[in-house]
């Protein structure tokens, strides 16, 4: 089971308004209207790793377990699942479903549906994408004995499993239809959530309505929701200007306060940390970014801890770490990471020991296509702190950034130097964080295109070692071996600001902005 | 004795010949004070290595939100990065986009006008209902579209599809001063001596009638250079110019500076200054040129 280790800054909290008055009784009706900064690339839950789709659509599907309170209080609970239990073995999770449960076209949801969402996710058929297959991969055999039950049988012990049964990404989907076309999901919304689909207008907008027929039957409060697709510089003012009542990806510091001196006691204010960072990855199928000692340059330039000071006072950006939180109990200890590539505090000694680098590779004037989003926050001012560390040992930068489309694009057609990268994910945990650092062949979100089998074989030994002083250990030796490979580097991890209109409630805060986006126990008080 | 004096009596009734820039000068000294700027704006791109105090894109943490002093002249913005250095630099954005894109649009628009006045019937028809359509949109509206469709495309740390978004929407309207333009010149003996003479199409269009609209296209070039800039700043604004952290006027005024602008409003003032200076120079040449060569405009 995860812990949120919070390290006392990370778990500060603040709170205005009235955001503790939770008790109050939950209000029925209203629509709740937020701000979503990017158009989601793809309509498929399975294949998609973006709050710009977890935001507009999630509330639209229904997931085995969930997580539920806000982040220095947070349980897996069940979602689909009214039960489940665990054999003395830790190879087969037993899961009874709740009886009542429709998809939005009126069918009954049943076991057969579980297991045809979960072998879309663990074998995807032809065509289609399945963003977490490498972490599902333990699931040996799914049983569907009576049509309210399904049986996960794992190949082995994973010691993860839970986290990603309860993973906001593993949306049931419809069997009949899925046998039809698999890939059905990139062009229909169906599922089983509170929310029933109405309209995505690209560039403008996306709606639900209430499920009349939801299975929690005094679920949602809300009637509906509008999810408005704006530019990030436009969440201030489209708030000011009450066009919509929160936007719940994290804002900088500067637009929290913005918006709190506008709307004062009308607003709410939640801070507090986020398993999520910015990290640049190289392509290591380009030269001369191959070459361990070219990476490691890259690295060493970067002055992460002057860096934190500074743009945790203009962006999100805030926490130096490694490839897991700051503050994480299995995270290697600052001490050591200190004395890995890129943690030096003596920065002029570690930009010297990258020109020597360079040199020694024969690129002393390197040139770098570094590909980024254009989404302002975090992006931006990453993307600039890089250009200008690189700059300091004569790397010259040509800074492309892309729309999110267009982004993933480029990651998947390896159209890049290096990529400003993300590990942003729904809770702390070594297997979800480490997917992206694996190769091509055991991870189909790993963008570094590099072979290092080392990696893969590291990965599994962690993910099935249910030991957590053991699993520890191995976890250790994964984020040692990789920053030092360092074909991703972790430039700093975010700090998650939360602003919205007093007036709505219910809404959780967790250390991410992918869970908790069902918008099931959300009512507007008003 | 009485021969040299004679000869210097002949020298003194020649009216001396005064330099065209003087007559200018003279005749459009507004324009001049343009033309001053202009090349104000010219020497700060061209030696803006050797002005700037700071690179660029050199970030500060130490200096971040500073106020305007005699270490950072304009001040500095969010990242420490001196607002002068990128203003001074921000000029050869400016004027690179602005210039390539007013040539680009001007160039084009003076041949479709040329070729169309030249043909006219159904030649003439169908391209000016081509511009009809084009001059139906606002410009910054066919801009963005043509960067919306065309993406990114650096060449030589210039976003050549830039040029072209910009370069569009001044086509159609070059066009139709151009197919005015040769509208009377088509009349002209010569034109008719060219035909009769047995030159193809092409050669009296490129070596008769588009050096007889010289003048007309110097005019607009300049005007246009005032609109690119302008609408380059406005896409930068906007997100769809150049990206960061490459010094761009519109750029400066995008984005976080609107953050900052209570707590630092030198991140706006400047750049905004840049701009509006940039354009009205080039207006004000443009102005002066077309008044000093249009001898319509002096009766």
């Amino acid at each position: 089971m995860l812990r949120f280790g919070l390290v006392a800054v990370v778990g500060a909290l603040a709170v205005a308004g009235s955001s503790l008055a939770e008790a109050q009784t939950p209000k029925k009706g209203g629509t709740l209207n937020f701000a979503v900064v990017a158009e989601p690339p793809t309509l498929d839950c399975h294949a998609v790793t973006t709050f710009a789709f977890a935001h507009p659509a999630l509330p639209h599907y229904s997931k085995l377990l969930k997580w539920k309170g806000d982040f220095n209080n947070l349980k897996i609970v069940g979602d689909l699942a009214k039960s489940w239990e665990q054999s003395p073995d830790g190879l087969t999770y037993t899961f009874k479903l709740h009886d009542n449960v429709k998809f939005h076209d009126g069918a009954p949801m049943t076991s057969a549906d579980v297991k045809a969402s979960y072998d879309r996710i663990v074998n995807p058929p032809e065509g289609v994408i399945s963003a977490r297959r490498a972490l599902h991969s333990d699931i040996g055999s799914i049983e569907t004995p009576d049509a309210h039950t399904v049986v996960f049988k794992l190949k082995k012990t994973n010691a993860s499993m839970l986290t990603h049964f309860a993973s906001p990404w593993n949306c049931i989907y419809r069997a009949e239809k899925l046998k039809e076309d698999p890939t059905f999901p990139t062009k229909t919304i169906l599922g089983t959530g509170a929310f029933q689909f109405v309209e995505y207008v690209k560039g403008s907008h996306w709606t639900g309505k209430r499920f009349d027929d939801y299975f929690l039957k005094d679920r949602p409060y809300l009637d509906g929701y509008k999810a408005f697709f704006v530019k990030s510089n436009a969440v201030v003012t489209g708030m000011i200007g009450s066009q919509f009542d929160g936007e719940f990806r994290g804002r900088s510091p500067k637009e929290r306060d913005q918006i709190m001196a506008a709307m004062k006691d009308n607003a709410t204010l939640v801070e507090g940390p986020w398993v999520s960072n910015l990290m640049f990855t190289f392509n290591t199928k380009k030269k001369p970014f191959d070459d361990v000692r070219v990476r490691q340059a890259l690295t060493m330039a970067v002055d992460r801890w002057a860096g934190s000071e500074a743009l945790s006072k203009i962006s999100m950006l805030k926490y130096v770490s490694g490839m897991l939180r700051p503050g994480y109990e299995y995270g290697l200890p600052m001490s050591e990471l200190e004395k890995l590539p890129g943690f030096s505090k003596d920065i002029e000694k570690s930009r010297a020991e990258a020109k020597k680098l360079l040199a020694e590779a024969g690129v002393p004037n390197l040139k770098v296509k570094l590909v980024n989003r254009n989404v302002a926050e975090p992006y931006t001012p990453g993307g600039i702190f890089l250009i200008d560390q690189w700059r300091r040992i004569g790397v010259e930068v040509e800074h492309s950034q892309l729309e999110t489309k267009l982004f993933f694009d480029a990651m998947k057609e390896g159209n890049f130097d290096v990529l400003v990268e993300f590990i942003s994910d729904f809770a702390d945990d070594p297997s979800a964080q480490f997917d992206k650092l694996l190769t091509n062949e055991k991870s189909s979100q790993a963008a570094a295109n590099h072979g290092d089998k080392k990696l893969d074989e590291l990965f599994d030994k962690q993910a099935g070692e249910i030991d957590p002083v053991k699993r520890k250990a191995i976890v250790n030796e994964f984020e040692r071996y990789a920053l030092t490979q360092a074909y991703s580097a972790p430039l700093l991890w975010w700090q998650r600001i939360i602003v919205h209109h007093k007036k709505i409630k219910g809404w959780e805060h967790q250390a991410n902005h992918f869970t908790a986006t069902d918008l099931i126990d959300v009512w507007l008080d008003e | 004795m009485a021969d040299i004096a004679a000869n210097d009596a002949f020298t003194e009734k020649i009216p001396k010949r005064t330099h065209p820039l003087v007559q200018f000068i003279r005749a459009q000294p507004l324009g001049f004070v343009g033309f001053l700027i202009v090349l104000l704006y010219f020497v700060l791109a061209v030696g803006a290595a050797w002005i700037s105090p700071y690179h660029p894109e050199a970030v500060d943490f130490g200096a971040m939100l500073s106020a305007p002093s005699a270490e950072h002249l304009f001040g500095t913005d969010q990242y420490g990065r001196d607002v002068f250095s990128r203003l001074v630099y921000g000029s050869r954005t400016a004027l690179a986009v602005g210039i390539l894109s007013a040539i680009f649009g001007c160039t084009i628009g003076a041949l479709v006008g040329a070729t169309s006045g030249y043909f006219g019937g159904w030649v003439d028809n169908v391209i000016q209902r081509i511009v009809d359509i084009m001059l139906s949109f606002p410009i910054i509206v066919l801009a963005m579209v043509v960067v919306a469709v065309l993406g990114r495309n650096m060449i030589g740390g210039i976003d050549a599809n830039l040029i072209v978004a910009i370069a569009l929407p001044m086509v159609p309207k070059m066009a139709r001063i151009a197919r005015s333009s040769t509208l009377s010149i088509a009349q002209m003996p010569f034109i008719d001596a060219a035909r009769a003479a047995g030159y193809s199409h092409a050669r009296i269009v490129l070596r008769h009638i588009v050096p007889n609209i010289v003048a007309p296209y110097l005019i607009m070039l300049t005007a246009f250079i005032a609109q690119a800039i302008l609408l380059e700043a406005s896409l930068s604004f906007l997100g769809l110019g150049v990206t960061e952290p490459t010094p761009a006027w519109g750029l400066m005024l995008s984005g976080s500076s609107a953050d900052f602008y209570q707590a630092a409003p030198w991140m706006i003032l400047f750049p905004g200054l840049a701009i509006t200076l940039a354009v009205f120079a080039f207006n004000l040449l443009g102005d002066s040129l077309r008044d000093w060569l249009d001898p319509k405009m002096k009766v």
